[in-house]
């Protein structure tokens, strides 16, 4: 395929699995409430196009220029993390470090979703945004030990070695525990399902608490699309990429993607909201070692393997 | 050729953008702004290590940074005056010697970087350049250090213990059998 095209549509991949994901969430808020599913209720277009056209609320003294510089970036940094996924062969940044790129994009969000809380001038906002870096000293680490087992396994931080690391076996087999730490981490990120404390109904919404307009609009989308990241990111690094039987590869990554995308979506409203202070704890105490031992379960099999 | 234009013009750019935010830090009269505003520039001195192929270097450059400023700017705006930036503030202390020394060390290295006359490359460069630098610096001593480095964690560790004003005494009881432990934020694990 060729690379100009790549980043396009990797960009519309990363818009039609956003609005699959909100639609998704939708119906199943709808049925969870009893309700029937109309087309309306479902769709996104009615919000989008009232956000467009709403005018923007404004607090007595923000700082606009860091407010919006957090607001939008929280879309940068998901097309960023996406950059670096392959598909098919290709890959838009041929990066040697993939998996360090995309830890540097989450760290990104630990500015802008701060940014997004300071900017507005609120207490309510500022406070989600000190939940926001809470949490992430509790979920950084853990995320970070969860991108290391893979790459141990493949002795790379290239994404696409880390694929072609899987062609016998998933990563997924022998790191269950990074995996599963990995989607908590990407629900972290995101302000996602139990991490949704820095935009907790506590807060009146939190860091989103004063956007209005079209930043609320970057803000949701932003959420969706990181989600969406974290799950396209997912594929390459423990379930095997594009591998597959009878399909071509990218439906193959978009299966799996949509997928671990669908899994996000169920557990959102699933699980109650953590609060920061108590998570705090159990990344640190909990989790920590168990990504450690992953990591170490990991080196003793790449051992046993070596030729 | 192309290539070397394009490179050219993104380190300029990186470069400009590196040392203008960092003078920013000093001028705005927001700690938030000061301090992304550094952030900022570290990211594009990051940006300019991915321009000398340091991939793995130039990425962590920014994933550190990024992390360390957000941290900083919550203890910036705790502790510093004027947290706001509401009220017009400086951050220089000793204006005139503060800006020549500044000013003055930059001039002599970026001098000396361009005056120098750098020996040609004799040679070619080994296989592989970190294994390589790493022996060359370390060689023998590696097994020292690594020792030194456990010494050194442990010190930061016991440092924290002695520090920390609320011992296990103090959660656990003087038995240690108080449970739940007596902390004044519970934990999520319950210990």
């Amino acid at each position: 395929m060729s690379e100009l095209l790549l980043a396009p549509l990797a960009l519309l991949l990363l818009a039609g699995l956003a609005l699959v994901s909100v639609v998704a969430d939708r119906a199943l808020l709808a049925r969870a409430a009893g309700r029937r599913l109309s087309p309306a209720e479902l769709s996104p277009w009615p919000d989008v196009a009232r956000l467009l056209v709403q005018r923007r609320r404004t607090t007595t003294a923000p700082d606009a220029l860091l407010w919006r510089t957090g607001g939008a970036g929280l879309l940068v940094a998901a097309a960023l993390m996406l950059a670096v996924v392959p598909i098919g062969d290709s890959v838009i940044a041929d990066l040697p470090v993939g998996i360090v790129w995309f830890n540097a994009m989450d760290v990104l969000l630990w500015a802008f979703v701060w940014l997004v809380g300071w900017g507005a001038a609120s207490a309510t906002a500022l406070v989600g945004g000190y939940r926001y870096l809470a949490q992430a000293l509790a979920y950084e680490l853990p995320l970070m030990f969860a991108l290391t087992a893979p790459a141990v396994a493949a002795a790379s931080l290239d994404v696409r070695e880390v694929v072609a690391a899987q062609a016998d076996r998933w990563h997924v087999v022998e790191m269950p525990i990074a995996f599963a730490v990995f989607l908590l981490c990407v629900a972290a990120f995101s302000l996602w399902g139990p991490f949704r404390a820095p935009a907790g109904s506590d807060l009146a919404g939190g860091v989103f608490a004063e956007s209005s307009g079209v930043d609320r609009l970057l803000l949701l989308a932003g959420r969706h699309a990181l989600v969406v990241a974290g799950a396209a990111f997912a594929v390459p690094l423990f379930l095997g990429g594009g591998a597959g039987p009878l399909l071509p590869d990218w439906t193959w990554q978009l299966l799996k993607t949509l997928a671990v995308l669908l899994l996000l979506v169920v557990l959102r409203r699933r699980l109650p909201v953590l609060r920061p202070e108590r998570f705090a704890e159990v990344g640190w105490v909990l989790i920590v070692p168990l990504t450690l031992l992953q990591v170490l379960v990991t080196s003793l099999i790449v051992l046993a393997e070596a030729p | 050729m192309t290539s070397d234009v394009v490179t050219t013009t993104l380190f300029v750019l990186l470069a400009l953008v590196a040392v203008g935010f960092g003078f920013l830090v000093f001028r705005v009269d927001s700690m938030a702004r000061a301090t992304f505003a550094l952030a900022v520039s570290f990211v594009a001195v990051g940006g300019i290590l991915l321009l000398l192929d340091l991939d793995y270097l130039g990425v962590v450059v920014v994933v550190m940074m990024v992390m360390e400023m957000a941290i900083m700017a919550v203890f910036m705006i705790a502790y510093m005056m004027n947290p706001a930036g509401l009220m017009p503030m400086s951050m220089y202390h000793d204006k005139s010697r503060a800006m020549s020394v500044a000013v003055g060390t930059f001039v002599v290295l970026a001098g000396g970087a361009l005056l120098v006359d750098w020996p040609e490359r004799q040679g070619s460069p080994p296989a592989d350049v970190t294994e390589q630098v790493g022996l060359g610096i370390m060689g023998s001593h590696m097994l020292v250090m690594m020792g030194i480095g456990a010494v050194i964690l442990t010190t930061i560790v016991s440092a924290l213990v002695l520090a920390s004003a609320r011992s296990r005494y103090d959660r656990l009881g003087d038995d240690l059998k108080a449970r739940p432990a007596r902390d004044p934020i519970r934990g999520g694990v319950g210990r």
